[in-house]
């Protein structure tokens, strides 16, 4: 029993890092109404930029906010430089844009920072707490808690804030939107900015995890975007419940279900998605009016 | 008679290529005819039919080893194994399309993006059949001594006249009564339920159509590269598709074959310029191609014929089906297919 | 009406067939003062971090090139990217071939991108020396492909002095093996299985993983409750670090077998934490440029200061540049053994060699034997890492991958 629960706390861990990005993923739908795949790469690149301020002999937590400033920023500009051209144009445009978008940053990152592993220093350091005779460890706390707060936070952001509404209704119609005297441009582009930087705090998350190298997040956005889809492309909390499922069944599938084998493990949580969407076709937490892309 | 030329001087072009080209740039055109035919596949389905799929590598991978598997082990000749693989490919489509008939857009994306993930490890999986991480050496097409033929330039050529026919027929679909029908459900599926379009049919149709020119292109693949193993499949195969769906121009005929050029010059030609730098180039390409031409090469090449026909009577009908395309997919309430009223 | 303009524009340019290629009996790529080879390597896409064994070719080509070349001939090194993408690497052999005319093609790297081409390169009679590969496969069946030829120990090799390290250290193992699910994996570790036949350790479990897996911490972790004592790690750079950091979180304590394509201490180890890969064990057959041992060295001091000559940006310490390095200089001595400068008289050099290459362990030397022995290297020496550094254990071994 106790290897059980050592396996779930272990795969909501996990599957808080899928979490993680695929709220990145579900800000940036929330807006703009695309799917980034460059997200992953975004965040890739800021965890770089983190990395490179950790090594420039700042403290760990110091380099860690400064990052998530940059990555706020980052995100903007590529809203208004590479984005905001073609916006309001052909979803599948904007979505191979973000294609490019991916070819360029993992290629320009491997230009600079080389193709090798790095370590990334853990924000919470080593250890392990006791909870309920099973033993955690304090990374895994940490995640957790770190991605409950933003979840937290965007929600008041999104309920509360103007900015937060603004978006809200630029995401639901634009054109109405701008005849209710809201800037879209200016909001699309803080939603850019605010989905980078959920993405950068996903990177530094995942990176003392997987080491930190120019491909790290490829693999964790297929999970992301597995994530986001089970919980509803436009549900914050959806997404961070997604990436725990699918964390926690991938991890009880590897531990108890051999025929599948580690090859074909990636089906399972995509079984349990097409399962989902048969009964609910917008996901778990996704709301029904939403028909883009 | 004035309709033929243009197709008259294309077809002349195309068949002269092998004789002015270098074998290897002959061997990149080849590749290009199967890419062609597998990138036209997927814009049936997400141009004309607006559903997207990234998991059209998949179905590509089907059609390259059942025609791999059928010439090494079985001993077909290599021609035999396209209609093998598009039968294969049809009915793989039809079972994905199931799936489809409850999930719109993103979602079902997603869920074939899974399918594109996994192919590799399912090629792994059946190693008996499939050879596993050995892959497949499968013997290359050669010229019979009669042609006088140089064995690139036979296979561009049979190449050639395979994609011709498989375009001949896709423009044939999209202009009947079946085109018609997808693009009315794609613009508007409760008008067109309202019209007697069964949707679910038409839904599968489009994917198992899409999964068929999958099959055929990845047959034609292994003609052309003779080789097939699980790491020529992956997840970039199925994302080039998609790209080139677009650069090409989403719902029309003509683009796979702008798009298919594409995402087999660019990347090639980015290397020749800096090794280190090919991906930040053909990225770069790639993002000022969507600027440039949001709407594809097609929807470029059409504003401009537009411009042209303002000064006499264009050939509308050719317009016409080609025309809601660049429209549909974005919302539902976009502008209406111009098939529709047609119809 | 198609068809019919399609049959008059093919009787139109029938007959005007491509003009032939010049027929002199000279073979292409080869003049009185150059040599062009060419070379295929992933410098973009997953695999881009073997892309520097590239640059450690050139800088002793450079080198031979400074010092006059070989027989007064320059040695030209052409590279193509191919993304690890089998197709690409298709194209790459036919553009390397038919457009640059090179020589032969030396160095190609990655399991399926050999297996892709070498039907094409033997069926053109192009030599395709020293892949980039431990599979076994390259070297095992020289009739059928004789003009391709491996280089590195190959993981059938790598894998038999494991196994024979084990039944004499320690006797009644229980290993578990974690292994990557492709060519090169399951070469290794099936080689390993092959090995231990008839002997008492024992592999108690096996767990894969996918190249696109985000993590194998979940392997691992089954690997350590599986009542295994000794670990057999058969991964990638980025996957050996990750399996070395969860056995160090772990309470599992294995005998921790390392394979050589992991042992990079810059890459794999010193970011895990150098202390965290105490005692483990690994294969070496070149010099680490990172070992003390070797600092006063001539073979690494003239690596080091030719690499730093031609790419200043490149890391000596990189295992891979020192990789491209000793396969160019095993290269240079074949080209150097060439009675004349044909592709066959290169495949007959490579085929029949008895030499030492400086950079390489003492006791590991380039041999082959003509049509009997197709693996120009197939000794290992054992080494553990103590730390700090990579500490050579006992005798250079030797282990044919012959069945």
């Amino acid at each position: 029993m106790a290897e059980f629960i050592e396996t779930v706390v272990d795969g909501i861990a996990t599957g808080s890092l899928y979490g993680a990005l695929a709220l990145a993923l579900v800000l940036i739908f929330r807006t703009t109404g695309i799917v980034n795949f460059a997200q992953g790469e975004m965040a890739m690149f800021t965890t770089f930029l983190a990395w490179g301020l950790v090594e420039a002999g700042l403290p760990i937590g110091l380099a860690f906010l400064a990052t998530l400033g940059l990555a706020f920023v980052i995100g903007a500009l590529i809203e208004r430089v590479i984005i905001r051209p073609v916006e309001g144009g052909e979803t599948l445009t904007l979505v191979i844009l973000t294609l490019g978008l991916f070819i360029f940053i993992n290629s320009a990152a491997g230009w600079v920072w080389g193709f090798n592993n790095r370590a990334f220093p853990n924000l919470f350091g080593e250890g392990n707490v006791d909870i309920g005779g099973v033993s955690i460890s304090v990374e895994s706390v940490g995640i957790v808690a770190v991605l409950l707060a933003l979840v937290g936070v965007l929600f008041l952001f999104f309920q509360r804030t103007k900015v937060g509404l603004a978006m809200r209704a630029v995401s639901m119609n634009p054109e109405s939107s701008r005849l209710a005297g809201i800037s879209v441009g200016r909001t699309l582009m803080i939603g850019w900015g605010v989905a980078a930087l959920a993405g950068a705090l996903a990177g530094m998350l995942i990176a003392p995890r997987l080491f930190l190298d120019v491909n790290f997040m490829g693999a964790v956005l297929i999970y992301s975007f597995a994530a986001a889809t089970l919980g509803g492309f436009d549900s914050p909390l959806g997404a961070v419940i997604g990436g725990w499922i699918i964390g926690v069944v991938e991890n009880l599938a590897g531990t108890y279900v051999d025929w599948i084998g580690n090859d074909l493990k990636i089906l399972v949580p995509l079984l349990i998605i097409l399962a989902v969407l048969m009964v609910r076709p917008t996901g778990l937490f996704g709301s029904p009016e939403v028909s883009r892309a | 008679m004035k309709r033929v030329v243009p197709y008259a001087v294309l077809a002349a072009v195309l068949v002269a290529v092998p004789f002015f080209f270098s074998s290897y740039r002959v061997g990149q055109f080849t590749l290009v005819g199967a890419y062609a035919v597998a990138v036209l596949g997927l814009n049936l389905l997400v141009g004309y039919s607006g559903q997207i799929s990234l998991g059209h590598g998949a179905s590509f991978a089907l059609g390259a080893y059942v025609s791999a598997i059928l010439i090494t082990d079985a001993g077909f000749p290599a021609f035999a194994t396209v209609p093998v693989a598009a039968v294969v490919g049809f009915g793989a489509g039809f079972l994905l399309g199931l799936p489809a008939l409850r999930l719109r857009g993103l979602y079902l994306a997603i869920l074939t993006l899974g399918l594109a993930v996994a192919t590799p490890q399912l090629i792994k999986r059946f190693d008996g059949l499939t050879g596993g991480t050995q892959g497949l050496n499968v013997d290359q097409p050669t010229a019979p001594a009669w042609t006088g033929l140089a064995d690139d330039q036979f296979l561009y050529l049979a190449t050639l006249a395979f994609s011709v026919v498989m375009f001949v027929l896709a423009a044939r679909l999209v202009r009947g009564r079946v085109g018609r029908a997808l693009i009315a459900i794609r613009d508007n599926e409760t008008a067109a339920r309202a019209q007697g379009v069964d949707p679910a049919r038409y839904k599968t149709l489009a994917f198992a159509t899409g999964s068929l020119y999958a099959g055929v292109g990845g047959a034609l693949y292994v003609f052309s590269i003779g080789f097939v193993a699980p790491e020529s499949f992956t997840l970039v195969v199925s994302f080039s598709f998609l790209a080139a769906v677009v650069v090409g121009g989403l719902a029309t005929i003509g683009g796979a074959v702008f798009g298919a050029l594409f995402i087999e010059f660019v990347p090639v030609y980015a290397g020749d310029v800096d090794e280190a730098l090919a991906g930040v180039i053909y990225g770069a390409v790639l993002i000022a191609f969507m600027y440039a031409l949001p709407g594809g090469v097609m929807g470029a090449l059409r504003k401009l014929r537009g411009k042209a026909n303002q000064f006499g009577r264009g050939r509308g009908h050719a317009q016409q089906t080609d025309g809601g395309g660049a429209g549909g997919i974005a919302d539902a309430g976009g502008e209406p297919g111009g098939g529709v009223r047609a119809g | 009406m198609l068809a019919a303009s399609l049959t008059l524009a093919a009787s139109l340019v029938a007959g005007c067939g491509r003009g032939e290629e010049d027929s002199s009996s000279q073979d292409p790529g080869v003049t009185k003062d150059s040599i062009t080879i060419g070379g295929i390597y992933p410098f973009s896409g997953p695999a881009s971090a073997y892309g520097d064994i590239a640059t450690g070719a050139k800088a002793y080509f450079d080198m031979v090139n400074d010092k006059g070349g070989v027989d007064g001939r320059k040695i030209e090194f052409k590279t193509v990217d191919d993304g690890y993408e089998p197709p690409k690497a298709v194209q790459a052999s036919r553009k390397l071939v038919e457009q640059d005319k090179v020589f032969a093609l030396f160095n190609t790297l990655g399991t399926p991108s050999n297996l892709a081409i070498w039907d094409y390169t033997n069926q053109e009679k192009v030599p395709q020396v020293y892949v980039a590969t431990g599979a076994s496969e390259f070297g095992a069946d020289i009739k059928k492909h004789p003009y391709t030829t491996g280089w590195q120990p190959n993981y059938v090799t790598e894998a038999k002095i494991y196994a024979d390290y084990l039944e004499k250290e320690k006797p009644n193992a229980k290993v578990g093996i974690l292994y990557q699910n492709d060519g090169f994996g399951k070469d290794l570790s099936g080689g390993f299985e092959d090995a231990l036949k008839g002997s008492d350790v024992k592999v108690v479990a096996k767990e894969s993983y996918e190249v696109t897996d985000p993590s194998v911490a979940s392997q691992v972790k089954k690997l350590s409750t599986s009542g295994a004592d000794t670990f057999l790690n058969v991964t990638t750079p980025k996957f050996s670090a990750q399996a070395i950091a969860a056995v160090a979180k772990s309470d599992w304590k294995p005998l921790h077998i390392l394979n050589n394509v992991g042992a990079s201490k810059t890459n794999v180890l010193a970011p895990v934490g150098l202390e965290n890969a105490k005692g483990i064990v690994s294969t070496a057959y070149f010099k680490d440029p990172e070992d003390p041992e070797w600092e006063n060295d001539a073979a690494m001091k003239e690596y080091k200061a030719q690499l730093k000559k031609s790419d200043p940006k490149a890391n000596p310490n990189e295992p891979f540049n020192v990789y491209g390095w000793a396969a160019a200089a095993t290269m240079t001595e074949a080209l150097k053994g060439m009675k004349e400068p044909t592709r066959d008289a290169l495949m007959k050099s490579v085929r029949n060699m008895d030499t030492k290459i400086p950079i390489l362990l003492p006791g590991v030397d380039v041999k082959t034997s003509g049509e009997t022995d197709g693996y120009p290297l197939e000794a290992m020496q054992i080494q553990q890492f103590d730390g700090k550094n990579w500490q050579l254990q006992g005798e250079v071994q030797e282990a044919s991958a012959e069945k």
